[in-house]
């Protein structure tokens, strides 16, 4: 007989995101009913929630480059990324975009995913480069655009992550579907998966430029 | 050997450096509020190891209990105004960007020279924790070149990290937070709740179908847990193996690699997957936190139906 009751910390969870309360309230809630469902005491879910955190400290990692982002910002990256596309003549945010997707989906499909991201790449130099495309080809921005355009600077770097990274054959998510299917006696060899992540990683390029050419138009319709 | 504990140490002494400049800050409303989040990461850093799993736990509801009741906000650390900036982007031209491109080139030379030259072959990083090791030396390489070609004021770059941490605020400590909720929900056992639910709704008979079903399970689970890796054992075990593997013939190879990229679709769609969804919209200072999503949903639907369509042709060709 398949235990329903877990699912409570789901709905708890889909319901907090949904009325916005604070994520970090959502979550916790969420841990502790989930736990205490489970049939744990009060101070085992405690640590187990406590020891998850700890093992998870390599997420933190990243923020190690805030200082070095704030610093270039403090002698004005920004606006010189904003400068060198406002030289470019064809540039536009679509074309910029694109490229950036290409460059990160290859980088991760050899391997170097963690050497790009949002906070060492897209709010430096990619998202200053998208919106001063954007203005010099179609005026000044309304707030909306604005936030657009940033928006998808943003998706443009997990696309092309998510849609690169898997034809690397050494990465976790190849490793787990390997190990998974080696469970029920399916030995495959991690570059045999890794090849059949290559017709997504097509699609989703295809995809997401032609969503890039149409913010272009959409831009070019709004702004004038 | 380095390992990622020297990366914990480095990151730690960050975050300490943060905690102590926010409680320094006499303009800031907040100020203790942030002194003691960020002063909770640093513990976390640096002694996460020492204070037992209780200890980590009482940390843990610490955070959450002041980011959750507001006890935390913005700050405003001297900085240079928008004309200054202007100035000294026309002043340095772009030399400026040599600077920023020493982390990913860092970690990029860095990687490929460890993994395909002896210079790793005498091990002294962390297996698989090489790029992270680069990353770090790429800061602090990226901060000295810095201080010897612009000479900051000593303080600069920590002050300048706790004006962007501040803006990214709790949402910066998120994504740690829902990697342990997902450890949870595993022990609870929620994996085989969902996979008792999908077999529910398995038609019979139709392979298309229940490719179908296969792929907007793997979306649909991944948006709700907010990870594919935590979906694909129980999706696995309740449709992908019985049924597309062993009672249909199907390729496990495809099923395998692009039922696992049809979760990748549903991360993008899901606030849940918050490094990669609501972290940027902080980080961009976005009005909208969903506006990353927003921007990725009409990518993710066509992308998922082509992904299963993809299945459907190359797992039983």
């Amino acid at each position: 007989m398949i235990d329903y009751w877990p699912l409570i910390g789901i709905a708890l969870v889909v319901a907090g995101f949904a009325l916005k309360l604070n994520p970090m309230l959502v979550v916790t809630a969420s841990a502790i009913v989930t736990g205490l469902i489970a049939g744990m005491g009060p101070a085992e879910v405690i640590s187990t929630f406590g020891k998850a955190f700890n093992d998870n400290r390599i997420i933190a990692i990243v923020w190690i480059v805030l200082p070095v982002i704030g610093l270039l910002e403090r002698f004005g990256l920004q606006q010189r990324a904003a400068a060198m596309i406002r030289s470019l003549r064809n540039a536009t945010t679509g074309r910029l975009l694109i490229l950036y997707l290409l460059y990160r989906q290859v980088t991760a499909a050899i391997g170097l995913h963690s050497t790009a991201g949002h906070p060492q790449t897209v709010r430096p130099l990619v998202a200053p480069m998208a919106l001063a495309a954007a203005e010099k080809q179609h005026g000044e921005l309304s707030e909306e655009d604005a936030e657009e355009v940033k928006a998808y600077a943003a998706a443009t770097d997990n696309v092309g992550l998510f849609f690169g990274e898997d034809i690397f054959f050494a990465i976790g998510s190849i490793v787990l579907i390997q190990q998974t299917l080696v469970t029920y006696g399916y030995n495959l060899a991690p570059l045999e998966l890794a090849l059949w992540a290559i017709p997504s990683a097509i699609a989703a390029f295809v995809i997401h430029s032609i969503r890039m050419l149409m913010l272009d138009r959409r831009l070019a319709r709004t702004s004038r | 050997m380095i390992g990622v504990d020297s990366l914990y140490v480095l990151a730690g002494a960050m975050f300490a450096a943060f905690a102590l400049l926010s409680a320094l800050d006499g303009s800031h409303s907040k100020r203790f509020g942030n002194a003691a989040f960020w002063g909770l990461m640093a513990l976390s850093l640096l002694g996460g190891d020492a204070i037992g799993d209780f200890g980590n736990g009482l940390l843990v509801l610490g955070l959450a209990g002041l980011a959750g009741f507001g006890l935390i906000g913005r700050s405003n650390p001297a900085t240079t105004s928008l004309a200054e900036r202007e100035e000294s982007s026309q002043r340095l031209g772009n030399r400026l960007f040599l600077p920023a491109l020493i982390i990913p080139v860092t970690a990029l030379l860095g990687t490929l020279a460890y993994n395909y030259t002896p210079l790793g072959a005498a091990g002294w990083i962390e297996a698989k924790r090489e790029t992270y090791v680069f990353l770090g030396l790429g800061v602090l390489l990226a901060i000295g070149a810095m201080f010897a070609w612009l000479r900051p004021p000593a303080i600069a770059p920590l002050q300048e990290g706790r004006r962007l941490i501040d803006a990214i605020g709790w949402a910066a400590v998120l994504p740690q937070m829902l990697a342990s909720l997902g450890v949870l929900f595993a022990a609870a056992g929620v994996g085989d709740a969902i996979g008792a639910l999908t077999r529910m709704v398995i038609p019979d008979g139709s392979i298309f179908l229940t490719v179908a079903v296969f792929g907007l399970g793997m979306a649909i689970f991944t948006m709700v847990m907010g990870n594919a890796f935590a979906a694909f054992p129980v999706m696995a075990a309740a449709i992908g193996v019985p049924l597309l593997i062993k009672q249909y013939g199907g390729d496990p190879a495809v099923v395998g690699a692009i039922g696992m990229l049809a979760g990748f679709c549903g991360t993008l769609m899901t606030p849940m997957a918050a490094n990669f969804n609501l972290v940027p919209a902080a980080l961009l200072e976005l009005k909208d936190q969903y506006g990353v999503i927003r921007a990725q949903i009409a990518t993710a639907l066509p992308l998922l139906a082509i992904n299963i369509v993809l299945i459907y042709v190359a797992a039983f060709r």
